[in-house]
């Protein structure tokens, strides 16, 4: 029996002293694995170091898709991480899920800097009021890479103006006429050549803002500016200008293996292409057509923000605003930003990148940067907020491939792919009111 | 003539096949049970609400061209599947049920690819035929044939029905060489004294003493291709060049996890249960007539 009790003493004991020395632990769930796995954790073991109150634990639960299903089911079960990792094309469905998330800008308090944010990286996450409902995590956008040396030994000057898709088609053509296999290629087409080229001509990609401004709204991409860049898309698919080698990254592997001359790919491929490609490579800004608009407008996002869950204690949304600005100090931004070629969500990171001298040792880092901010982001250009929208880009990708394969004239691919995304929308809009 | 076993009292014949009712309940009418629940809903993604639409997700499911277009494609991938990976295993049987040397080793190479999971052997073919670095693709090259399933869509459509059929030859092999070991071998000399040719033979002795083994695999694969071919159309294809792979469950698959429709998901999980049931009994009904036991 004593025993009994002094036994009972001595774990009371300890449970009261795990609770007097207890940090508050919170779950980060993310998509990431290999080098940006790394990264991340890195990032985490640092944030622990740093201080004692708090501990920032990280898991991978998969990839982009598995990890928001993985979140879901969590919260289904009332196990929900505190911060959940969703990529873009999921903002509409988190931001819907009222009851669920916790908007960024509650978790952080009154003192929270919005305006310390760059505003095209954070608008594509920000309510209507302009404030930041998820925290932007890791931002790229869409450039043009050049394979310079191939462009070289085809007789073309590596140097070519290559700022329009008008000078690109002519590149295009010599290209072609000197025998090139694989004279451009592109990876994420539906974000690239028609969500990005939307807002890149200030042209709509869908009604309300494209759909900032409420559940009904209504895609349309299919109008005359869409129509004629993914037409002239498609017959250099016709012609074997434009080579097309799937619905995510893999033309990445023609590109840097040193096949295609071209390539539209985001920013944050630089450190793969960096890695592997055994030529002269170069980064350029997206180009524009000038013919139906004189100065492109900016490109917008991808990647993923974070959310933070709703159904926590206090103590420990403490801990995800601890953690947070963490992440949005300039040292920690700026070393996100030149590790990863990923955006720099501040305005002070890209400066204290500047000032390192990291841009001009790299040529072409900032390319992204500029582009992104160089205009005040329009109505059309802050970003898309539609629902179902995962489903969406893969319509637009089967209607796409209808288009390169030459079974479809653009005009009615993109009459198609609006009719089928539409009534997705409507169901979205059904389910969410 | 039947022989039938009856046990006294009732306890007893419960308690044995109660663990099997146990196990159908929890893990088939259960989740049967909740995806007829849901399919007359739209919920929101995280269980916060519910709309009840009634027959609204089927209306919506039957009245869009490119799902019942998923009908076809399902039926000319299962067909293909099944045909092609019960002729080759039926072939290979036969071929190993007449080896007198070496036929354990051949048995045991046959069965090896069974242990695949489908999702890596989709990846194991999808290197091979790679459009830019596969080997296979490579030789046609040689050969002056461009392959290009990216947007070819049969040749997508090829290559997801032999990916999927390869890990089920090694399966239906076993049970083909079973079966023609079992055919007693006077029967077969009988009719060899008769005259009669190999073929002859196969035709009218062999095919026929099989038919109950045939049949069996007939149902079994049919149902492999309906349901377990997701991996190999999610690694190779993800349901494209357009619609040409997106069969049945892989669109369950994506309006449910990528689109987070769960209620047009379980709409379509339940038409896909009534459908398989349908062919089932179908395939009992009028196939197995013509089985001899």
């Amino acid at each position: 029996m004593k025993s009994t009790v002094s036994a009972l003493a001595i774990v009371a004991a300890m449970v009261s002293a795990d609770v007097a020395y207890a940090q508050t632990e919170i779950e980060f769930w993310h998509a990431f694995t290999g080098r940006l796995g790394e990264l991340v954790a890195e990032q985490v073991d640092t944030f622990n170091a740093s201080q004692s109150d708090y501990k920032v634990v990280e898991s991978h639960k998969g990839n982009y898709s598995e990890t928001l299903n993985a979140g879901i089911a969590a919260f289904r079960a009332g196990e929900q991480p505190e911060l959940l990792m969703v990529f873009e094309v999921g903002t509409a469905t988190m931001m819907a899920a009222e009851g669920a998330v916790r908007p960024v800008f509650e978790v952080m308090g009154d003192d929270f800097d919005q305006d310390a944010y760059i505003g095209s990286v954070k608008g594509y996450y920000t309510s209507p009021d302009g404030d930041m409902l998820s925290f932007p995590y890791n931002s790229s956008t869409p450039v043009l890479w050049v394979n310079r040396d191939l462009l070289q030994a085809n007789g073309i000057d590596p140097d070519v103006d290559l700022s329009t898709w008008e000078n690109v088609g002519e590149v295009l053509d010599s290209l072609a006429a000197a025998g090139v296999d694989c004279p451009l290629t592109t990876a994420w087409q539906s974000w690239i050549h028609l969500e990005n080229m939307s807002a890149y001509h200030d042209t709509p990609f869908a009604t309300q803002d494209n759909g900032f401004g409420g559940t009904d709204t209504e895609l349309a991409f299919n109008s005359p500016a869409q129509v004629a860049h993914i037409g002239a898309m498609g017959e250099w698919a016709q012609d074997g200008k434009f080579i097309y080698a799937g619905r995510r990254n893999e033309g990445g592997a023609n590109f840097r293996a040193g096949e295609c001359a071209l390539f539209t790919e985001s920013s944050a491929g630089y450190a793969g292409i960096k890695a592997e490609a055994e030529f002269d490579f170069e980064v350029r800004p997206l180009p524009y057509w000038s013919a139906l608009k004189d100065e492109p407008q900016n490109t917008i996002i991808g990647g993923a923000s974070l959310w933070v869950m709703e159904g926590h204690t206090d103590e420990e949304y403490e801990a995800v605003a601890a953690f947070l600005n963490f992440l949005s100090s300039t040292d920690i931004q700026a070393k996100w930003h030149q590790d990863t070629g990923y955006l720099p969500i501040t305005g002070a990171a890209s400066e204290a990148t500047r000032e390192m001298g990291f841009y001009d040792e790299n040529p072409g880092t900032d390319i992204a940067v500029i582009q992104m901010t160089a205009n005040e982001p329009t109505g059309n250009s802050k970003g898309l907020r539609l629902g179902s929208f995962d489903q969406i880009r893969g319509i637009i990708d089967e209607e796409l491939e209808a288009v390169w394969a030459g079974d479809k004239d653009a005009q009615a691919a993109l009459d198609s792919a609006v009719e089928r995304g539409n009534a997705l929308l409507r169901r979205f809009e059904r389910a969410n009111n | 003539m039947e022989k039938r076993i009856t046990f006294k009292g009732v306890w007893l014949p419960l308690a044995l096949i109660a663990p099997q009712i146990v196990i159908t309940a929890v893990f088939f009418f259960y989740p049967a049970g909740q995806a007829i629940w849901q399919s007359l809903f739209i919920p929101d993604p995280f269980g916060l609400s519910m709309t009840y639409v009634g027959l609204g997700n089927f209306e919506f499911l039957l009245s869009d061209p490119f799902y019942r277009a998923s009908f076809v494609t399902t039926a000319i991938f299962s067909t293909l599947v099944t045909v092609v990976s019960m002729g080759v295993a039926l072939f290979l049987a036969v071929l190993a049920d007449r080896l007198i040397k070496g036929s354990g080793t051949y048995r045991t190479l046959l069965i090896w690819p069974y242990a695949v999971a489908p999702a890596v052997a989709g990846v194991l073919w999808l290197f091979m035929f790679n459009t830019r670095v596969g080997v296979i693709t490579w030789y046609l090259g040689q050969l002056g044939y461009d392959w290009n399933h990216v947007l070819n869509e049969n040749e997508a459509m090829g290559l997801v029905v032999v990916a999927s059929a390869w890990g089920r030859i090694s399966y239906n092999f076993l049970f083909f060489l079973a079966g023609l070991q079992a055919i007693p071998r006077s029967v077969i000399e009988a009719a060899a004294i008769d005259g009669a040719r190999f073929w002859t033979r196969f035709r009218t002795i062999v095919f026929p003493l099989l038919s109950p083994i045939t049949f069996f695999l007939l149902v079994v694969n049919v149902v492999y291709a309906f349901f377990e071919t997701f991996g190999v159309i999610h690694t190779i294809t993800s349901g494209g060049p357009q619609q040409a792979t997106t069969i049945l469950v892989y669109k369950v698959y994506s309006d449910g996890f990528v689109g987070q429709d769960l209620g047009s998901s379980a709409a379509q999980s339940v038409i896909l249960l009534a459908l398989v049931a349908l062919l089932t009994v179908i395939q009992f009904k009028f196939i197995e007539r013509r089985v001899h036991y």
